[in-house]
């Protein structure tokens, strides 16, 4: 048996890093990032797709090679090397994982933790009067932290086969979510049959929205346009064409929007 | 072939049973008959999956739900994702192997109760049938397999109760087969055969029952509750009645989670008898393999809410699991790496039974870095429930167990029937699957990135081409099995004659006639204590005593 010289094997693992780095920076699978959480996650995006492909461009590399280098010859017989292992290769296999998930989940706590998704279950601000828990999804932290009157609540019903949107301050319902920029919205959603879920594959965001246990969600987004929400969760035959859209507008546009739907009372 | 052979004839054969092909159809009770019969019933099985997935993927070839109506394109989803889970992985990894192998592993004659083995199996054909008859008398389950109330709870409810059933069926079988395995390895275990002397398949089985037996009783107990929901109107998970939904994903992936362990540890087990044989090398690192098997089972208890990170799971909830899930990466990784090492320095014969082993190891590479990065919350909220899920399972179940299966059907073929298969068959049908598979599965990572939710019907029009491609995949996959079956069915009829041990393995099994007498052997049982003895200094090889090197030892 050979084993390829150390310096080769140096040259190898360098040229597999920058490559991985190389590809992790250069290759993008996501859809346009709106929303102050997509630009966090990209980064993570980033981070586990260059370890990945480092980790998977190696291991089908090396087995390649070895079915090509160690194939049997034609009418060869005999068996290989008898090793049945070898510790200090064996630890440095456990260690080399362990440091890298160790250090996957660190980096993924972190960012977790920038989306705001590291705050205790929040009490409801909206609706002091029920003792009710609201189970958080990502960014509940920007609800707490920010002073109230910055924060746009708008609480979201699912229902078979729609979303339905109510903005408690205007008293306005729509079936389209229309949000201005660069503000902290806040959602709270609950449904009136079955699970559903709420995603905007533009933000990055997901969330359940549950038959008897409210959940909310908040997000800044950041790029006026028009996105996507889609319901993600099974919720009867008519899930595929369960769709709404998110309109995002400049602060101005969206104030103008809301005044001329507003219902005075 | 070995000096043991005594006349003591066949030993008692249980009485009233048939001979020849006639007995795969009886209640036979020989482990060999039993395991084969798992076989067949889950191929079966995987036809009728495959066509349910055929139908799937033909609808998505338009964004418009134009190919069957939508309430039916639920429940052929829902009878998919069960039928290829209940009734095609899990009985064969489990059944048919766990069957056909164990016994001989370990040196025994039988399963430690065979009875209760012939019981487990037979209650799978009716369990399968009972499940594809819903369709047909007032239409199947249409909640997906994981039947979330109250979905589950508010549609038809005659299709969801014979779900209900069926699944229990299938939940009682596989507690039984586990029971069994775990008996035979524990108690049968020829005298002398220490426990880190046992193939690698043993282990894996060990690991797998342990799971079956910690994890089946709970789905059965969920179902029963969900099953009185539906018909009896109390309120468990009926959020109407003052139940709770999310109980019911905690009790549903506290079993289905470990299910998925239960699909690929007896596939890491088989691939671990598999490169051995064909690299003629020890598998490296014996105990390193067992202690990672070992840490797979009991991480794999702790990591079910990894799956319901958007189901308004806690904070801290959320991060123990995303931590829990992370670390089952370095007992897997620890395997691969084995594998790869059995490989180095081998003397690799590049058959049929090995493309699919490499195969398995390329696309579970894929599904386990996609695996690590689901596992990561913020992630995670992003695909969950997306196309990027689907296509990450299914490099883990297809691309995963399904590969070994084959792989061990090209393996083990020659002792199952006396002949062999024929390998340029057999190597078309791996080129086919696995280019197959990847066009399929691979291009569905960026459909659900960019906003493919799963379980749908009709989608956003700018996802049409890559579904299509996606499709040509299943089309090919679906083509690959038409060489296979004509190879299974033609050589044995009149494939090339194997002999006893065509491999020149050093497993018990290969120590025996092809296909095997009743009693296993028809003299003493050898005893294996190195069972990847290869390593024979090359050209001191004396060809005509290849079977019967002095690596094992037989008898006592
Ligand atoms: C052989 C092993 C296979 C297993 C264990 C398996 C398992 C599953 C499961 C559990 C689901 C989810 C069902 C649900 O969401 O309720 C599923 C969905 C699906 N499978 Fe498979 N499958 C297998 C093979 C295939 C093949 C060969 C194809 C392609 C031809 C395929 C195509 C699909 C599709 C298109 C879906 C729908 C995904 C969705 O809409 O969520 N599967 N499969
Ligand atoms: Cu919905
Ligand atoms: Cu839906």
């Amino acid at each position: 048996m050979q084993i390829p010289s150390t310096i080769l094997t140096l040259v190898l693992g360098m040229v597999l890093v920058i490559g991985g780095l190389w590809i992790g920076q250069t290759i993008n699978f996501l859809p346009t990032e709106a929303s102050l959480n997509a630009l966090i996650y990209d980064q993570l995006f980033r981070v586990l797709f260059t370890i990945g492909a480092i980790l998977f461009v190696g291991i089908v590399g090396l087995l390649v090679f070895s079915l090509i280098r160690f194939r049997r010859k034609n009418n060869y017989i005999g068996d290989g090397v008898a090793i049945e292992g070898n510790l200090p290769l064996e630890i440095f296999w456990t260690a080399v994982p362990a440091v890298v998930v160790l250090f996957v989940g660190l980096y993924s706590y972190d960012i977790y933790d920038r989306m705001g998704g590291i705050v205790p279950l929040a009490h409801d601000h909206v609706n002091e009067t029920q003792e009710q828990k609201i189970w958080g999804g990502v960014g509940s932290r920007s609800i707490d932290s920010e002073t109230v009157s910055n924060v746009l609540s708008i609480e979201v019903t699912a229902m078979q086969f729609a979303f339905l949107f109510h903005y408690p301050d205007g008293n306005i319902t729509t079936g389209e979510l229309h949000v201005p920029a660069d503000r902290t919205i806040t959602l709270r959603m609950e449904s009136k049959d079955v699970i559903h879920a709420f995603w905007v594959p533009e933000f990055r965001l997901k969330q359940d929205i549950i038959p008897g246990q409210p959940t909310q969600l908040s997000f800044t987004a950041t790029r006026p346009g028009r996105y996507p929400i889609v319901c993600a969760e099974l919720c009867g035959p008519y899930h595929g064409s369960m769709r709404s859209a998110v309109v995002v507008e400049e602060p101005d546009a969206w104030q103008s929007w809301f005044s001329s739907n507003t219902k005075l009372t | 072939m070995t000096a043991t052979i005594a006349s003591r004839g066949t030993g008692p054969r249980p009485r009233l049973q048939p001979t020849g092909w006639l007995r795969y159809f009886s209640f036979s009770v020989d482990h060999k008959v039993i395991g084969l019969q798992y076989l067949v019933c889950g191929f079966v099985f995987y036809l009728v999956g495959g066509a349910l997935a055929g139908a799937i993927r033909t609808e998505l070839i338009s964004p418009v739900a134009d190919f069957m109506a939508r309430d039916v394109y639920n429940q052929v989803l829902t009878l998919h994702g069960t039928v290829m889970i209940f009734l095609w992985i899990v009985p064969v990894v489990n059944g048919a192997f766990g069957n056909y192998l164990i016994p001989f592993y370990v040196g025994a004659r039988d399963m430690a109760f065979p009875r209760l083995n012939a019981v487990a199996f037979w209650l799978i054909p009716p369990a399968g049938l009972l499940l594809v008859a819903s369709y047909f008398i007032t239409g199947a389950a249409q909640s997906g397999w994981t039947a979330y109330p109250p979905l589950s709870v508010t549609t038809p409810a005659t299709g969801q109760i014979i779900w209900i059933l069926s699944v229990l069926l299938l939940g009682g079988s596989s507690i039984f087969g586990g029971i069994n395995f775990i008996a035979t390895i524990l108690k049968l275990r020829q005298p002398g055969l220490k426990l880190m002397q046992m193939p690698m398949y043993c282990w894996a089985m060990l690991g797998t029952s342990i799971l079956v037996i910690a994890s089946t009783p709970v789905l059965a107990g969920t179902l029963v509750l969900l099953s009185f929901d539906i018909v009896a109107h109390t309120g468990f998970f009926n959020p109407a009645l003052g139940g709770n939904v999310v109980v019911y994903q905690h009790l549903f992936w506290f079993y289905s989670h470990p299910a998925v362990y239960i699909m690929v540890l007896p596939a890491f087990g088989l691939v671990s008898e598999i490169l051995p044989v064909h690299a003629r090398k020890p598998l490296f690192g014996y105990v390193t393999m067992v202690y990672s098997i070992m840490g797979i089972v009991v991480l794999g208890l702790i990591v079910w809410a990894h799956h319901m990170f958007t189901s308004g799971t806690p904070p801290w909830m959320r991060l123990f699991f995303t931590i829990a899930t992370t670390f089952i990466a370095v007992p897997t990784g620890i395997k691969f790496f084995n594998w790869l090492a059995t490989l180095w320095g081998g003397r690799i014969s590049l058959n049929s039974a090995v493309l699919f082993s490499c195969g398995f190891i390329v696309n579970f590479v894929l599904g386990g870095i996609t695996g690590v990065a689901l596992a990561q919350v913020p992630f995670d909220i992003h695909v969950h429930d997306t196309y990027f899920v689907v296509a990450h399972f299914h490099y883990i179940v297809f691309g995963g167990s399904v590969f070994i299966i084959f792989a061990s059907v090209y393996h083990w073929y020659p002792k199952f029937t006396g002949r062999m298969l024929n390998e340029d068959l057999g190597r078309f049908h791996c080129m086919l699957t696995f280019i197959g598979f990847n066009l399929c599965f691979g291009p569905q990572h960026w459909l659900g990135l960019n906003g493919m939710p799963r379980r749908v019907s009709e989608y956003d029009p700018q996802f049409t081409l890559i579904n299509q491609i996606s499709s040509v995949g299943a089309l090919l996959m679906a083509i690959s099995t038409l060489p296979f079956l004509w190879n299974v069915i033609q050589s044995a009829i009149s494939g090339k004659i194997a002999g006893d041990n065509p491999w020149n393995a050093l497993t018990p099994e290969w120590l025996t006639s092809s296909p095997p007498p009743v009693q296993n052997w028809a003299g003493e049982t050898p005893l294996v204590e190195e069972p990847y003895g290869y390593g024979v200094p090359i050209n001191a090889i004396d060809l005509s005593a290849t079977s019967g090197r002095d690596l094992w030892r037989s008898g006592k």
